[in-house]
């Protein structure tokens, strides 16, 4: 465990470090790219200043949005899906090639329906997000052991009880991945819309600086959004291993 | 066996058809302004898909399309086996690379563009940064997973690691792999693509943004058709030939 921990230390280390020297020694020029340690300050700059609150807090808030309805939606459809068997087999080509299509070819259309405001955004992240949750609610759905809701019948449960006690938390992990992916689809959905066209967000903000030759400002924003989903997705990701490891699974 | 195949093409047919049905009502609720009907958007596309100008997009775009998936492929299929093998390499990497497949990579676009300039190389970049994610994932977990019988047999055989992979890895891990370039050639196609869309006086993508800046709701409808049906049919041919491979595995 701890070897890995000093492998992946080392990787990242090796190539911030080699970043740095490349910049510094003039193989990558000033105007392409500054030395990471001019980023982290410009970063650090440009939160304590508070201009990106306004952006950042936008993000946030659509992002949030498009994932409770991601969430919501693909966990009631999931479990009627789950009942509907004609109508899920209707669906299968739709679930399984529905990440082969660009989702994103979709957001000039929204424009057009919707105008240039945060629904086709939320839209667009809503969609990226909803059919992971519905496939892998699905598939948890699936794997709950007969025997317990056989046992649930037993003991005369009602259905809310046998969604709750044995159903919710037998299908736990595999709705967490759904989860996960839901999470970074949003937020990818999101500052995706808001980079290709929008009127503000974090997106918004990259694609504005690149347009102004600002590096100062673009970079550190760059950073701020790899750190932010590597962070949550890194969260989400240990979560998700205590619950299977809870389950016995692996 | 055929029965089911009927099933799912019955299936397929049936949710086309649907869609179609969900577009026109859709239609006759916005009306015009916002939408043109199923029908105009397929003469329009009839009409598009003739003309020079389009050509031109297309082969621009299937040009940075193929170079990108083709690199994704070699790069992949290297870095998958090689995390495959080495096991410590492989531990420490697999979940750095799972988390990069989770960030927003469009906000890396402008770097890449500072790096290679606008034009082919920048998008060919972007798809690869896209498509080669899944190809080592898949790779990796194939290699990985060789049952070890086989590898008992390679031991006995003497042979050599060029030969171990050659005759041994490889056949065994092809269902895995081809999964993963399945999903390498949509997730490839969906970079080049995005690429065009953001900065771009070229291609498919840029004909998607120049719609919306005229106005032009028959051309962003054909050119989002055009994509979509392209995208969802070769990825169901794909998907075929994927569960018949895993079938005889």
């Amino acid at each position: 465990m701890k070897r890995l921990f000093l492998y992946r230390l080392a990787v990242v280390a090796g190539a911030i470090a080699l970043l740095e020297i490349f910049c510094l020694t003039g193989v990558i020029d000033k105007i392409t790219m500054q030395p990471p340690h001019l980023i982290a300050r410009d970063l650090y700059r440009l939160l304590a200043s508070g201009r990106m609150n306004g952006a950042i807090w936008k993000t946030s808030t659509n992002t949030l949005l498009a994932l409770v309805l991601a969430l919501g939606v693909g966990v009631v459809a999931a479990a009627l899906l789950h009942r509907l068997r004609a109508l899920r087999d209707t669906l299968d080509p739709l679930f399984a090639t529905y990440y082969a299509v660009p989702v994103f070819a979709f957001y000039p259309f929204f424009i057009v329906v919707f105008g240039l405001g945060d629904l086709p955004q939320i839209l667009i992240a809503f969609m990226l997000g909803v059919v992971a949750m519905i496939v892998n609610t699905l598939n948890g759905l699936d794997r709950v052991p007969p025997v317990l809701l056989k046992t649930g019948r037993i003991m005369r449960l009602t259905p809310i009880d046998t969604a709750l006690r044995l159903t919710l938390p037998a299908a736990g992990p595999y709705i967490l991945t759904g989860v996960k992916l839901a999470v970074a689809y949003a937020f990818i959905g999101i500052i995706g819309s808001e980079f290709i066209l929008s009127r503000g967000g974090i997106g918004y903000e990259i694609n504005f600086a690149y347009n102004n030759f600002d590096n100062a400002t673009m970079y550190p924003l760059i950073v701020l959004i790899l750190l932010a989903s590597i962070a949550i997705n890194t969260v989400l990701t240990r979560w998700e291993k205590t619950l299977l490891a809870r389950r016995g699974a692996r | 066996m055929s029965e089911r195949r009927r099933h799912g093409g019955r299936n397929a047919l049936l949710l086309v058809a649907a869609l179609f049905a969900l577009w026109q009502a859709i239609y006759w609720a916005v009306g015009d302004i916002a939408l043109s009907s199923p029908l105009a958007t397929l003469r329009y596309t009839a009409q598009l898909v003739t003309g020079e100008d389009f050509r031109m997009h297309l082969s621009d775009t299937m040009r940075a399309f193929a170079i990108a998936f083709v690199l994704s492929v070699v790069i992949g299929l290297l870095v998958g086996f090689w995390l495959g093998f080495d096991r410590l390499s492989g531990d420490a990497l697999e979940p750095m690379i799972v988390t990069v497949y989770a960030i927003p990579k469009l906000t890396l676009y402008p770097i890449l563009l500072l790096a290679f300039g606008l034009g082919l190389s920048a998008k060919v970049a972007f798809g690869v940064l896209h498509g080669t994610i899944p190809i080592i994932l898949f790779t990796l977990g194939a290699v990985r997973n060789t049952r070890p019988i086989l590898l008992k047999t390679a031991h006995v055989l003497k042979l050599s690691r060029p030969q171990m992979v050659r005759w041994i890895l490889f056949p065994a891990a092809i269902p895995e792999i081809f999964t993963g370039l399945r999903v390498g050639f949509s997730l490839t196609l969906i970079g080049s693509l995005l690429a065009e869309m953001f900065a771009s006086q070229r291609g498919l993508g840029y004909l998607l943004m120049n719609g919306i800046g005229l106005h032009n709701i028959e051309l962003v409808m054909s050119v989002t058709l055009l994509i979509v049906v392209f995208a969802a049919a070769v990825s169901t041919l794909l998907l075929q030939v994927d569960r018949k491979l895993h079938r005889k595995g």
